[in-house]
């Protein structure tokens, strides 16, 4: 029953995409634009800035405070 | 410190900000609007049985589709860059922030997953009640998302349910209902939505007199014009109340925000309300044409009552109980002092001081006198606190009269198509399909009035904007600014061409 239902699933998105006509083109958009987003930028371009100078919460809590009141 | 802060990295971090935002609000409103006019035109589906009413919807959710998926993430990117270019304010906010911002994910990853499958590809697959169903999931789904942004940055404007720890230096959550509710959340969380109601009805009817000018889609532009009439004209209507409710709690809780905005500098009992004028950043307005005591009803029913100016808030105004700024920031270096020594204290084991300076951040004297102004501690000079006023002003202008005509467009769409007339006024077909733009205009604004006018605050009263932004290269933001501006344009050019393209295909059989 269960791998029935998973079937039919599986089913309604494989027919959903084949009959798709400018979905084809709106998926091919969304595909390079998260590539662009994570693989490119996100690795790339925007580290997260307290997360990759400092090793942990105590750390970062220390630099933060130190930043709120020099 | 804040002469310490190279002001090139603060700037060029707030225009990548913006950059960003702006691009995100130009797809987002439609797909907020546009979702609940698919619901309706479906329910006319399913209640009639009419085939054309399915082809109405189908057109209109292709269309829809291509706004989600242009525009689906770009929202994620505002999350890189509180993480790269905002990591003090990303740690202030502790857990604030992340809350909502957890809910939304959740959302957004179930309606995308398995609603937006279903109203795509369900047609014809499941009975038709189990698909309006879904159509109504994804309306509602996507404004929910929605609210968790919005609350979100309503705490910003006005913090609330929230208390700030010392040892972490991070803002905990200490009553999530008072964030929620904050009459900050529930206004821009309404008006903000409901903008994005009227976006869409401009753009159903704009879309539609296309068709009539080309002599197309008759009886399609006329049904589909009839649901954005009805629905745009009473959504334009709480539109405005909407926004008259924001504009009040504006006044009461960022009081600055709201002098800006009218360009008040000096407060004034009757204060009349400024249809135009020259404003000025630190002189009266000129040339000022103004409805007396209309400003002074609209902010408390009442027109002789008092609207406070920019020269109270920054002089102070004894008569009645207003602080000065000086005061405010003298007070906000104490709260700051107070942070320093404990954290010397713990670094030195002193524990007498520590268990003393610790205690007043649990004590409400302090809270309320001191720490309540702990933002002001990063300023020195007053006039700071003062946001951009001609800006502001104008964006508020731009943005009400907008409002206006967006319900006179509404009334007069609607009595052509009550009378019939639709076709016979071919100069208001072309003024519909011209006013496309003007909603995404009008939201632009209004988001100008919002971020510009709550300047020189990330965090109202508690975090500057400069004090808010990570130490890092001017240079490396720049780069990114102008890669953003890339890919956005890219993508606006993308969403534009193809659904021009999706236009002139028209709609097809069912």
């Amino acid at each position: 029953m269960n791998s029935r239902l998973l079937y039919k699933i599986f089913r309604f998105y494989v027919d959903g995409f084949r009959s798709m006509t400018v979905g084809k083109t709106l998926w091919m958009i969304i595909g390079i634009k998260l590539f662009i987003m994570f693989a490119v930028l996100k690795l790339f371009f925007f580290p997260n800035f307290l997360k990759s100078n400092f090793d942990n919460d105590s750390e970062r809590s220390e630099y933060v405070i130190e930043q709120l009141t020099k | 410190m804040i002469e310490n802060i190279d002001l090139s990295l603060v700037d060029w971090s707030r225009a990548q900000f913006a950059l960003t935002a702006a691009y995100h609000w130009i797809f987002v409103p439609l797909t907020l609007g546009l979702s609940f006019m698919l619901a309706f035109m479906e329910t006319i589906y399913v209640k009639t049985g009419n085939p054309e009413w399915k082809r109405i919807t189908k057109f209109w959710m292709i269309l829809f589709g291509i706004n989600f998926a242009i525009g689906v993430a770009t929202g994620i990117i505002l999350e890189f860059e509180f993480g790269t270019n905002w990591s003090n304010y990303s740690w202030f906010v502790g857990d604030i922030f992340g809350a909502p911002l957890a809910i939304e994910g959740i959302f957004a990853f179930f309606m995308e997953s398995t609603f937006i499958a279903i109203m795509f590809f369900g047609w014809n697959k499941i009975s038709r009640k189990t698909h309006l169903i879904s159509t109504w999931l994804v309306a509602f789904g996507a404004n929910l998302s929605a609210l968790w942004i919005l609350v979100a940055n309503a705490w910003m404007q006005y913090p609330a349910g929230m208390h700030f720890n010392p040892d972490t230096a991070r803002n905990e959550m200490i009553n999530f209902w008072d964030v929620l509710f904050s009459p900050m959340a529930i206004h821009k969380f309404l008006h903000t939505i409901t903008s994005g109601f009227v976006l869409a009805a401009v753009f159903v009817i704009g879309v539609s007199a296309w068709f009539l000018l080309k002599k197309r889609e008759q009886a399609f532009s006329r049904r589909s014009m009839a649901v954005a009439a009805v629905f745009g004209l009473l959504t334009s209507i709480f539109l405005v109340v909407t926004g008259d409710f924001s504009s009040r709690t504006i006044a009461k809780y960022q009081p600055m925000k709201f002098a800006a905005t009218e360009a008040l500098h000096t407060g004034t009992s009757g204060a009349g309300w400024t249809v135009f004028g020259i404003p000025s950043q630190t002189e009266e307005t000129s040339m000022k044409i103004e409805i007396p005591g209309l400003l002074s009803f609209m902010t408390y029913y009442d027109c002789d009552a008092y609207v406070v100016g920019i020269n109270d808030l920054l002089e102070g105004n004894a008569a009645r109980g207003m602080m000065s700024a000086a005061e405010k920031i003298e007070r906000g270096k104490e709260a700051r002092q107070v942070l320093k020594d404990y954290k010397a204290a713990k670094k030195n084991n002193d524990e007498a001081v520590e268990k003393r300076l610790r205690a007043k951040f649990d004590d409400p004297v302090f809270q309320e006198e001191y720490f309540k102004y702990f933002g002001y501690g990063f300023l020195n000079n007053p006039q700071s606190l003062v946001p951009n006023v001609p800006l502001t002003f104008w964006s508020f202008r731009v943005m009400v009269g907008l409002g206006f005509y967006f319900v006179v467009l509404f009334a007069v769409v609607l009595w052509l198509v009550l009378k019939d007339r639709l076709g016979k006024r071919r100069w208001l077909l072309w003024l519909m399909l011209l006013s496309i733009p003007l909603p995404y205009l009008a939201g632009q604004a209004g988001w100008i009035v919002a971020e510009v006018g709550r300047q020189p605050w990330a965090i109202q009263d508690y975090l500057p904007t400069a004090a808010a932004v990570s130490q890092i290269d001017a240079g490396a933001v720049q780069i990114t600014f102008w890669l953003f501006a890339a890919i956005f344009t890219t993508l606006l050019i993308a969403e534009i061409s193809i659904m021009v393209r999706q236009i002139k295909q028209g709609p097809k059989e069912v």
